[in-house]
């Protein structure tokens, strides 16, 4: 079997993954693709997204039927050069369609995969990837959790080689909804307690919204536990933020009130799908939660402003990226021309919202690789 | 939330988790400890069916056997929950709803507006219902209906371990009289339930499939297998909305009604005998507030009106099928 052939696979975007809905493909058989390329649309239970080209070539055949839901690691199509015979693709897909056996639906994998540690009395919750002495630690926002880096953590792992964790903050995802004092120092020092649990002492760390406030504001304190910053349509880099979300965000209690400023965070709105909306409604309705989130933007908001900056910490670390969707409607992109000095790199993405780690992830990606690199 | 656990499991985590958290929530009925007044937790069985198995063990005196009295123990809940307490008592099943209804639809769900709306009555009467378990004409039967027609009770209807948990949270917080029903047939129903409490809303329908073909409202275990139709539809192209309203008072007549002006077809399907039925109350609300979007007659799917029968073959027979669902799926679409 010659090696110029590539299948094309269901992607698995995060743990939980064993399944997606193939809703079209954007390109047609025949067509030449590049590697990166968005081809196909896929959704599943956590959100919608694009498969992306594994190689380039030419789309020799479409093996699957829109609207129709496939195993993670099912084959979709096929690229490979004209060079190629048609009856070698053909072969190619029987071959793999013979061959292939769907992941079983093995529970305990994603429980192992889930950790918990106790951090001053907080239970958090976090997934660590990855083998390298050095470490990146992925720190989400305001209402988040760490499936927020879905399209993130394992690319990382695979693009770095370096250990790479996401942690649930306190009041978020799965850790305890107790948050202390609802400060940004309790964050903070929460993460580096956490750090330093974990055996890490010196990490690169990615901050995504008010995880890039947090991530800054442990450098302004550790700076000896940070190797590098990347900051994702961060916090802390400026004083407006959009206040009308926030409020939103914490009072709504219906699909209804919650579903416009969920669209709020991406450029895209049809990414909002049904099931993103039960997620985070399901998170919303823990005891505890609503509370934990009005404490956070209590301590994290004075006024209609953000109540620090941290752009001369910045301007201190010794490597750093700034990445920003340009349409980010919670936090402003022109933030990021608020920095001045220090060795940083300014990315901006053009169709991409609040959530540019979700929308462009490979983009994002690239950008924290050479910031870690 | 990757754990799962089965509905029933979902039942006693939501009670052990209400009475640790709240010292005024008890536990009460016929055999919910199971030891007949027996100290020892060995011979606590926890229910007919094991639900409340291990909360005396926890927490004591708070779960307490009664006697074989529905008269006098659903009284003396509803007297304890004018008086402070949130007791939680277990009916069993609900075919035995006859001889204590003065005391839930007279009395419970009434206090509250003789009382020039000074008086709260935070109880909740959890039951069984439904048939397909070998019962009988008196162990089978859902009435959820009847519980529907009275002003001041909350009625509830889980279909999945996530819904009960939630709901019955929301249940034992709430204060006014909620019949708990759990069918009894998806008791062993396993799905993904979050280990930390939290609650839902009364009123919110959930929207199992998605689809603009067809609407099809199922209730308790006739979800699934409504979704189980639209599942098979779905691959010829005939895409459904299945809608769960999971509590049929308060009623979510918002997303049913809107889903009804989208599909313009309407199947609903009830495990209930016909008439006076929630299948003839929502055929009702699609006739009087969304008739002119209707492109098809309202087909209903029922058990026929006739008590559940013992026999096997004809119990079978009794209770909806997905293939009477999916004919009247494609008789909507003619």
């Amino acid at each position: 079997m010659s090696d110029s052939i590539r299948g094309i696979t269901m992607p698995k975007w995060g743990l939980s993954m064993k399944e997606g809905k193939l809703l079209e493909w954007s390109v047609n058989e025949g067509d030449e693709i590049s590697k990166g390329d968005e081809i196909a649309d896929v959704e599943t239970e956590k959100i919608a997204s694009a498969v992306e080209a594994p190689a380039s070539g030419k789309l020799r055949k479409i093996v699957t039927e829109n609207d129709t839901v496939y195993p993670v690691g099912a084959l979709l199509g096929v690229i490979a050069d004209d060079s190629v015979s048609d009856d070698e693709v053909n072969a190619y897909v029987e071959k793999f369609l013979a061959e292939f056996v769907p992941p079983e639906d093995d529970d305990e994998e994603e429980v192992s995969a889930s950790e918990f540690i106790d951090i001053n009395g907080l239970n958090i919750r976090y997934v660590s990837k990855g083998e390298g002495d050095d470490t990146i630690l992925l720190i989400h926002g305001f209402g988040g959790d760490l499936d927020n880096w879905l399209f993130n953590h394992d690319d990382l792992v695979a693009r770095t080689g370096k250990k790479v964790i996401a942690l649930d903050l306190p009041g978020h995802g799965q850790s305890s909804k107790s948050v202390g004092d609802g400060s940004q120092d309790f964050l903070a020092d929460t993460v580096i307690a956490f750090m330093k649990a974990v055996g890490v002492d010196k990490a690169h760390l990615v901050g995504h919204s008010m995880g890039g406030a947090v991530a800054l504001n442990i450098a302004s304190k550790q700076a000896d536990m940070v190797n590098s910053l990347s900051l994702i349509c961060s916090a802390g880099l400026g004083k407006e933020i959009n206040l009308e979300y926030l409020d939103g965000f914490i009072s709504s209690d219906s699909r209804k009130q919650i579903k416009p400023f969920l669209q709020q965070l991406f450029a895209d709105v049809d990414l909002v799908t049904r099931q993103l909306i039960n997620n985070m409604l399901q998170y919303k309705r823990l005891d505890g939660v609503t509370a934990a989130l009005q404490q956070i933007k209590d301590g994290f908001i004075e006024g209609a402003s953000q109540k620090k900056q941290f752009n001369d910490v910045l301007g201190s670390v010794s490597k750093a990226s700034v990445i920003w969707g340009a349409k980010d409607q919670i936090i402003p992109a022109s933030h990021k021309d608020n920095i001045s000095g220090g060795n940083v790199e300014v990315l901006s993405v053009a169709d991409a919202g609040h959530m540019v780690q979700m929308e462009a992830a490979k983009e994002v990606n690239e950008a924290i690789a050479n910031t870690v690199a | 939330m990757a754990r799962k656990i089965t509905y029933q499991q979902a039942v006693n985590e939501a009670l052990d988790q209400e009475m640790a958290r709240d010292p005024s929530v008890i536990v009460m009925g016929e055999d919910v400890v199971g030891g007949q007044g027996s100290p020892g937790e060995m011979d606590a069985w926890g229910g007919v069916l094991g639900v409340t198995k291990g909360l005396y063990a926890k927490h004591g005196d708070r779960i307490m056997d009664t006697p074989i009295t529905e008269s006098g123990y659903i009284g003396a809940a509803v007297g304890a929950a004018t008086c402070g307490m949130r007791p939680v008592a277990e009916l069993m099943f609900i075919d035995f709803m006859g001889v204590c209804l003065d005391q839930i639809f007279n009395q419970a769900g009434k206090f509250k507006y003789m009382f020039g709306g000074k008086a709260e009555t935070p109880v909740v009467i959890r039951a069984m219902y439904g048939a397909g378990f070998r019962a009988a004409a008196q162990h089978s039967q859902c009435l959820y209906s009847v519980f529907t027609h009275f002003p001041g009770i909350k009625v509830v209807l889980p279909s999945t371990p996530y819904d009960v948990k939630g709901l019955l949270i929301q249940s034992i917080r709430d204060n006014d009289p909620v019949m708990f029903l759990e069918h009894k047939m998806l008791y062993t129903l396993e799905g993904e339930v979050p280990e930390e409490p939290y609650t839902i809303p009364f009123g919110e329908a959930n929207l199992v499939r998605e689809g603009g073909d067809v609407t099809i409202v199922g209730f308790g275990r006739m979800v699934h297998l409504a979704a189980e139709v639209a599942d098979k539809l779905a691959k010829e192209g005939i895409s459904c909305d299945v809608i769960d309203p999971r509590t049929t008072s308060p009623l979510d007549e918002e997303t049913i009604l809107e889903s009804i002006e989208n599909t313009g077809r309407l199947v609903v399907v009830d495990e209930s005998n016909p008439r006076c039925s929630m299948a003839s109350d929502i055929a009702e609300l699609a006739a009087t507030k969304a008739f002119s979007s209707l492109k098809a007659a309202i087909q209903t799917v029922t058990a026929p009106h006739v008590p559940t029968p013992f026999a096997a073959s004809l119990e079978d027979a009794y209770i909806p099928s997905v293939d009477q669902i999916e004919a009247a799926v494609r008789k909507v679409l003619k």
